[in-house]
């Protein structure tokens, strides 16, 4: 009876809040826009009886998909939102397996230190970090003072508003999701396995590809998921420093709901962008999965 | 075998330049004297006395905190129960879906969590005000803090606990008195979490926050849209000094705490 009151509260939770939102999200992506409040139709009318259900049912379609399908700007968005995130991914693992393999090997006992210092930015607010390099990458910003102060540049180089700001954003806000888990399979590691290589012959290099990169696989993948998944719905970071040229999926659903106010096909770009997602959030869990079964 | 060559530490250097640099540059300006932001012409504190005489921000700051740290208890609360669910109460039925429900939160595209919650909102009538940013901010903060405790959970000896059963302890007082004194480093810190998460959530809020109530990511979201401005700077400063402040002693806080605990598991073990 207590297990039944541990168990109830937090799955009615979550159903009410969680999974009952998305079925509404599901069931307006068939709907209709309406000039009307909620500016949608069918809505549910039970008093009508089980007409009513019928009517509802009946006015459902998949009008708002096709829709989607029929306008170059959807699946070029969702192309390009999936292309910014792998790019990002993997710039993110260029920069962040270097500091996960320096975290490593430094002294034990500088070690909490440098994960705390890894840390820290993810505690402070995403908003500012994204805004901090509006200031260094606007024409007049500091970057470009620096480069044309030294003579480097003659023109100002464009970079905010452009997609490379937007890769720029992506790997600073992200990085520690791809050195936390890096690092915990590299500090993991037997140093012992190296050893033998070396004394084997094996040249510094050839043994890091040969036994540290491939033992560090599983966390080089949780890694780029929880920076590629997250990635590819950002809005945040395409908005502040993207261009007008930058398409990014979070951002058409944002916009086709605040200002086109288009209820229905912001709750289908919502429906395939979840679909979209579904398969690397399986693949991540069975990572999880794996990993979590190989240490127990 | 370790050891801080060269590469490791260029790359330590390099890489934690890259993570500070750009807050560094950011709390340097924000004491610049000029409204002119990227140019330097001199020191002065204005810009923060600015800051405290808009009310606008103020009154968004409190009510920031107000659902950070209701949504973080709340959140807390129902994220340890959803902890001991998962990792205690074994097979039952809906079990997929429930562990489904506590980690696609985590992973999910903030506009669609929004956009689902402000539809559900809508859909039943609720005014969208702090109300719906509570209740928006402690469904997926709760998953959070579920993850967090129940990492601790799995690790936790479970003959404490059923040594405090056998010496007559009902299961409520077992728990009160054994479980949650060792788990309570984890809920401390999914408490933490929680609240950070909340205090800087803007795209969840944007679409559950009504009229009535501006958030302080809202705020400054509003202002930066177009461009950058010394008052937000002023502001990040702030903000980042009492992250800064905050994260620096809790974690010295939860180590002291959870060497002690350790200590005493392994006298109690002893004993």
């Amino acid at each position: 009876m207590r297990r039944f009151a541990l168990i109830v509260l937090p799955y009615a939770w979550l159903l009410a809040l969680f999974l009952v939102p998305f079925i509404i999200v599901l069931k307006i992506s068939l709907s209709d826009i309406a000039l009307s409040i909620p500016p949608y139709t069918p809505t549910l009318d039970l008093a009508a009886g089980w007409q009513g259900v019928k009517d509802f049912f009946a006015a459902l379609d998949f009008e708002n998909f096709v829709f989607l399908t029929s306008d170059d700007l959807y699946w070029k968005a969702y192309l390009s939102s999936l292309r910014i995130a792998a790019i990002s991914t993997f710039l993110t693992l260029l920069v962040g397996y270097p500091i996960a393999y320096g975290m490593a090997n430094a002294p034990a006992h500088w070690r909490p230190t440098l994960m705390m210092l890894v840390i820290l930015p993810f505690w402070t607010s995403f908003l500012i970090r994204v805004y901090s390099w509006m200031g260094i990458l606007s024409t007049e910003g500091y970057l470009n003072q620096i480069l044309g102060g030294l003579g480097l540049i003659a023109e100002p180089l464009q970079i905010l508003n452009t997609n490379v700001a937007v890769y720029i954003g992506i790997v600073y806000t992200y990085l520690p999701f791809m050195i936390l888990p890096i690092y915990a399979t590299l500090e993991r590691m037997d140093a012992s396995l190296l050893e033998a290589a070396e004394d084997l012959g094996c040249s510094r290099i050839k043994a890091f590809w040969l036994i540290t990169f491939p033992l560090s696989r599983s966390g080089v993948i949780a890694g780029c998921f929880l920076v590629f998944i997250p990635a590819v719905g950002e809005f945040v970071i395409p908005a502040l420093l993207g261009g007008s040229r930058t398409l990014m999926i979070g951002k058409v659903l944002w916009e086709e709901f605040f200002n086109n106010r288009d209820w229905p096909v912001a709750s289908a770009v919502a429906v395939i962008l979840l679909l979209l997602l579904i398969i690397p959030i399986i693949l991540f869990q069975r990572n999880e999965q794996k990993n979590r079964e190989a240490e127990g | 075998m370790r050891r801080l060559t060269w590469f490791n530490t260029t790359s330590l250097t390099l890489g934690f330049a890259f993570l500070y640099l750009p807050m560094i540059i950011l709390i340097v300006y924000s004491f610049n004297k000029s409204e002119l932001v990227t140019v330097w012409a001199g020191f002065s504190t204005r810009w923060y006395g600015e800051l405290l005489e808009n009310d606008a921000f103020l009154d968004a700051a409190w009510v920031t905190l107000q659902v950070a740290v209701v949504s973080s208890t709340v959140a807390t609360v129902l994220g340890t129960l959803a902890a001991l669910v998962l990792v205690r109460a074994g097979r039952f039925i809906g079990r997929t879906l429930f562990s489904g429900m506590i980690y696609a939160p985590l992973v999910m595209p903030e506009v669609i969590t929004g956009l689902s919650l402000l539809l559900l909102f809508i859909g039943i009538g609720l005014d969208r005000g702090v109300l719906t940013i509570i209740l928006a901010h402690t469904t997926f903060s709760m998953c959070y803090v579920s993850v967090v405790v129940s990492s601790r959970l799995v690790s936790f000896d479970r003959s404490l606990e059923e040594a405090a059963l056998d010496l007559g302890c009902s299961t409520v007082q077992a728990f009160r008195l054994v479980t949650l004194p060792i788990i309570s480093p984890a809920v401390i810190s999914g408490w933490l979490l929680a609240f950070t998460l909340s205090l800087d959530d803007l795209v969840i809020a944007s679409f559950t926050a009504g009229p009535s109530a501006t958030t302080l990511p809202i705020k400054i979201w509003s202002s930066i849209r177009l461009g950058v401005s010394p008052e937000i700077n002023a502001l990040s400063t702030i903000l980042i000094g009492i992250v800064a402040v905050g994260v620096i002693s809790a974690s010295l806080i939860t180590k002291s705490a959870s060497l002690r605990q350790q200590a005493e598991e392994r006298a109690a073990v002893k004993a």
